[in-house]
């Protein structure tokens, strides 16, 4: 019965591939694979939407749209009617072909990336040997995207958007891919179904996933911080906050060209965050041994929704960084500590084959304290190394 | 009709042909560095053909070779790029048949 | 698809607008990466991708940028220095591989089943048999990068 459920989809599709005709299959084959996806995610950003703003009005101590429908559920559906019915301004001067292109690209280039993500047990739409390694092209190639939108809008403003927001983006590219290599070198692997399946084995009943180890703490967390910047979110939301400079590279597009492009953006956040669960939270896996009953796939949304949910709190609680604090903050602190994470990953997997006559508890104590020491002292010391020294600050009410 | 190998390498040269012309008759600087990238390129795609079609293919030499001169094309545009940023700042111009300082 | 990166290569070298040429590479750039799918070799297709359209062609584009050659109106009142004699020597060059290759003996033998190239072999070769120019590749990366940075910095003020 758990099988059931857990391969329901696959069984699925499986059957109805099997009940087409023989020219037909591969066409079939494909398109269930991509039709999910390209229905449910764009349903999850709707979803997301809302939960954003009634998640950031609750923290701000208000409440989020309310008005329309039952506790604002309807609102995504009114936003959407807003953003088609808006018109389509493209100014004069604008280079038409290239504005046009722009949010395909990024819509094509997102939606590419979702193809190699495990969504359950045998549920990768496409499971290639290097599947990591088009995942991270392809997320490069949606810099082209912003640069794209950013110039053929001939508007000053939105050229010098473009430029910082590529530039913020190239920047956390490096601590991004970093930290996920640990990952491979200790599986062994580029493809990620294999990545999930290491993760899922269980050992003393506490599954294996690698947020649970020194390195994969670290990673999961320089990851982390490295796809809050690739997605442009607060705090480093400056290519497309409010107060900067106009819109950044989003100026001159309204109605749905905005509409695709908050699209891509929102759907590059799921991207990162699925591949964040798969290479650090376990994937489709269980946490314990005994809640291996739920169905893989619902783990992985849950696990998934877990982590939209961290982005949207963060987004409510830290300010913005600067454009210059954040790329210091790239090369300064995140590259080191990166690669540091690669020795304390090494270590860790070598400390395993230290003879040490000892309880199995006290050495694992022992690896753990050895690796966190790696990892934390040089942290605290870039921490307080690169910290600007200014005064506290001091406020002068008006008595 | 020739066979996949040699279709491959008809596609190769006539990308290399494609930026040999553009590297010499363009004058901006960066376009004829863009023809030296896409002659690089089509080296790169005549490479892989032959260890796809060749003999030896456990090798994989085809694909050493290919890492490794990607990896040297991407040095290499990074540093004629700077270059050419360098010179446009001192000589306010990118058009090489305007930097003739050394001529003569 | 070999048709769709040869006429974007051509359009990429033969456009007036030089951020077109650009986005024409990139374009030529995803073609070719496409063709070595098409050879199996999955990983240089990737790393391609990465590498190129990821890195190379952003460069292309901030060094267009820098350089400020789209506000440039393209001056139609000079030729092209040399167009004649740039296209002769390409084509002449390309008259002379193509007659190299399709009189070569090398097209009869045709491996008809795909080699593999899994991605942990070419790891293991990485390792093995080619570490030395892995280690001699970071040292040439690590000296552009710092090169290209000395050489692209603002020259310090030097007080007169």
């Amino acid at each position: 019965m758990i099988e059931v459920v857990d391969q329901l989809w696959v069984n699925l599709k499986r059957m109805i591939v099997d009940h087409t005709p023989d020219q037909f299959r591969p066409l079939t084959s494909i398109l269930l694979s991509i039709v999910p996806i390209v229905a449910v995610f764009p349903g999850l950003f709707a979803l997301t939407t809302l939960l954003e703003r009634k998640g950031l009005g609750r923290i701000q101590n208000r409440y989020g749209p309310n008005r329309v429908g039952w506790f604002g559920i309807l609102q995504p559906l009114a936003d959407g009617i807003k953003m088609l019915t808006k018109e389509d301004i493209v100014p004069r001067a604008a280079d038409s072909v290239v504005h046009f292109l722009a949010p395909l690209v990024l819509l094509v280039a997102v939606l590419l990336s979702f193809s190699v993500l495990p969504y359950g047990r045998n549920m990768v739409p496409i499971d290639l040997d290097a599947g990591l390694l088009f995942f991270f092209a392809v997320g490069a190639s949606t810099e082209l995207a912003v640069f794209m939108a950013g110039w053929s809008s001939r508007n000053k403003y939105s050229l010098l958007g473009a430029m910082r927001a590529i530039a913020q983006m190239i920047s956390y590219e490096v601590p991004l891919v970093l930290s996920a290599i640990p990952v491979v070198m200790l599986t062994g692997t580029l493809s990620v179904a294999t990545i999930v399946s290491a993760q899922a084995q269980f050992s003393h009943g506490f599954a294996n996933w690698n947020f649970f180890t020194p390195w994969g703490f670290a990673g999961g967390i320089l990851f982390l911080i490295a796809a809050t910047a690739e997605s442009n979110r607060t705090p480093f939301d400056i290519p497309e906050a409010e107060s900067e400079i106009i819109a950044g590279y989003l100026t001159e597009y309204s109605g749905f060209k905005y509409a695709l492009f908050f699209l891509g953006e929102y759907l590059g956040l799921f991207a990162l965050s699925a591949l964040g669960v798969t290479l650090f939270l376990g994937g489709w896996s269980a946490p314990f041994q005994f809640l291996d009953w739920f169905p893989s796939w619902g783990w992985f949304f849950l696990k998934l929704l877990g982590l939209i949910f961290l982005f949207i709190w963060l987004r409510g609680t830290l300010p913005r960084l600067r454009a210059d604090q954040l790329l210091r903050f790239s090369w300064k602190f995140m590259l080191p500590l990166c690669l540091i994470n690669l020795v304390t990953a090494a270590v860790w997997h070598y400390s395993a084959q230290w003879a040490l006559s000892a309880p199995f508890w006290i050495r694992l104590s022992i690896r753990l304290l050895v690796c966190l020491s790696i990892i934390i002292i040089p942290y605290l010391l870039l921490g307080t190394k690169l910290n600007p020294h200014v005064n506290k600050r001091t406020y002068r009410y008006a008595a | 009709m020739t066979s996949p190998l040699g279709h491959y390498l008809v596609v190769s040269a006539a990308l290399f042909a494609i930026g040999l012309a553009g590297a010499l008759i363009r004058r901006n600087a960066i376009l004829v560095l863009i023809g030296i990238e896409l002659m690089l390129n089509a080296a790169n795609l005549n490479f892989i053909a032959f260890w796809r079609y060749g003999k030896n293919a456990e090798a994989l030499s085809g694909i050493m070779f290919v890492v490794f001169s990607i990896a040297v094309a991407a040095a290499e545009a990074a540093v004629g790029l700077a270059l050419i940023i360098a010179i446009y700042r001192h000589y306010k111009t990118t058009r090489v048949d305007e930097l003739t300082n050394l001529k003569g | 698809m070999a048709g769709v990166t040869i006429g974007s290569a051509i359009a990429a070298m033969s456009l007036r607008n030089i951020v077109h040429c650009a986005l024409l590479l990139t374009i030529t750039f995803s073609g070719l990466a496409v063709l070595y799918l098409q050879l199996n070799a999955q990983f240089v297709a990737f790393a391609q991708i990465l590498v190129y359209v990821g890195a190379v062609a952003i460069l292309i584009v901030f060094a267009i940028l820098l350089t400020r050659g789209s506000e440039r109106t393209p001056d139609a009142s000079q030729k092209k220095r040399g167009l004649g004699w740039g296209l002769l020597v390409a084509l002449g060059t390309f008259g002379v591989i193509c007659k190299a290759i399709l009189s070569s003996r090398l097209l009869s033998p045709n491996a008809e089943t795909a080699p593999s190239a899994p991605v942990k072999l070419i790891g293991r070769q990485l390792m093995e048999n080619y570490v030395l120019p892995l280690e001699i590749v970071a040292l040439l990366l690590t000296a552009a990068l710092v090169g290209a940075a000395v050489i692209a910095l603002q020259e310090r003020r030097r007080p007169e």
